[in-house]
């Protein structure tokens, strides 16, 4: 925020702030990551050596929290769409806004298994 | 009010009523100077809204499609390893896929964060700079990952 300000909104200036923290913190991934996918440029070996870091507990647990960043800018961008795009969009915007955060916590939840059971099996054994 | 003239009345100076007469420009039409910034820009900000909106929803379907079988599908990372990307880059539609995702999501990435670095970097020359390092660093990573893409090479060993 620009220093100073006073504005202090309420869920639209949160899933705003919320929106943009997103976006900027996946692209910062998506630079790394067309780094690393250019390995495969140079060698099998050092490709596979890189993405076996990718394997470990703790960065799966870095890909839970970039799963959570998508799906938030994924579902919020699409209600900021609808907000601009249908005439009812800015009346119900909240209750879009709630709908956003219901159906994150359900994809997010469906995610736990996928993304960080493997995980879990390395830390305590299967 | 329909006149851009605002006439302060109830003054006893009625003889003097001319000292009295404020004249307002009507709003945003201020006397353009050398510094005034153009605002000649065409459509081009216009462009970028819809971009992004446009962008957004193909990109709904690319970048979570590749989350669902880089993360979920098959084994989640487990899979992933040199041979698992000859496998995909085989394929012409996994190739068009991973270059639009790569395009649009670079595209749209950088024009939010030139958003981001116009609203808080307020010093012209901070801005210039930021801006720069930007645009370098998409061009770079967009002719990068294409070249990744293209030249691809299952018998690289
Ligand atoms: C942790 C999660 C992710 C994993 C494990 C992953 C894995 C991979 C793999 C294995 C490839 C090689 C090609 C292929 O199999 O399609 C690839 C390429 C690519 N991924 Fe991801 N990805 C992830 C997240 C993302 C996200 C969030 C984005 C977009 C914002 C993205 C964008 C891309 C792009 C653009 C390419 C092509 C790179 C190039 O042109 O060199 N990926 N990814
Ligand atoms: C998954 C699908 C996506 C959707 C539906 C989406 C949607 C949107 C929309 C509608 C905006 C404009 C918000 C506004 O004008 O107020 C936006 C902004 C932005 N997006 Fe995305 N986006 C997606 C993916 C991405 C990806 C992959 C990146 C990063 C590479 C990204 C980075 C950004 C950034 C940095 C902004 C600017 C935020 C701001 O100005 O506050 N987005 N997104």
């Amino acid at each position: 925020m620009p220093a100073g300000t006073l504005y202090r909104g309420r869920e639209g200036m949160w899933s705003w702030v919320a929106h943009r923290v997103t976006g900027v913190l996946i692209f910062f991934f998506l630079f790394v990551h067309v780094l690393d996918t250019a390995l495969v440029r140079v060698s099998p070996e050092d490709y596979d050596k890189v993405v076996a870091t990718y394997k470990t507990p703790i960065v799966a647990l870095l890909e839970y929290g970039l799963v959570a960043a998508i799906l938030f800018h994924a579902l919020n961008g699409l209600r900021v769409i609808a907000v601009d795009f249908w005439s009812k969009g800015p009346r119900y915007q909240k209750q879009m806004l709630w709908s956003v955060l219901g159906v994150w916590i359900i994809l997010m939840a469906g995610a736990l298994y996928p993304v960080l059971g493997h995980a879990a099996r390395v830390l305590f054994g299967s | 009010m329909s006149t851009s003239e605002i006439n302060l009345t109830g003054s006893s100076a009625d003889a003097a009523e001319d000292a009295y007469t404020l004249s307002l420009d009507a709003p945003r039409s201020r006397t353009r100077t050398k510094k005034t910034p153009r605002s000649t820009r065409g459509n081009f900000e216009m462009a970028a809204w819809l971009f992004m909106r446009l962008s957004g929803i193909v990109l709904v379907v690319l970048v979570l499609g590749h989350l669902l079988i880089q993360l979920v599908l098959d084994g989640g990372v487990s899979k992933i390893g040199f041979a698992f990307v000859a496998g995909r880059w085989a394929s012409p539609f996994w190739q068009v896929w991973d270059l639009a995702m790569l395009w649009l999501a670079m595209l749209h990435g950088a024009n939010g964060l030139r958003t981001v670095i116009n609203d808080y970097a307020e010093r012209v020359n901070t801005r210039l700079w930021l801006k720069g390092l930007l645009y370098t660093a998409t061009v770079f990573t967009i002719l990068l990952g294409t070249l990744v893409i293209f030249t691809f090479d299952p018998n690289i060993r």
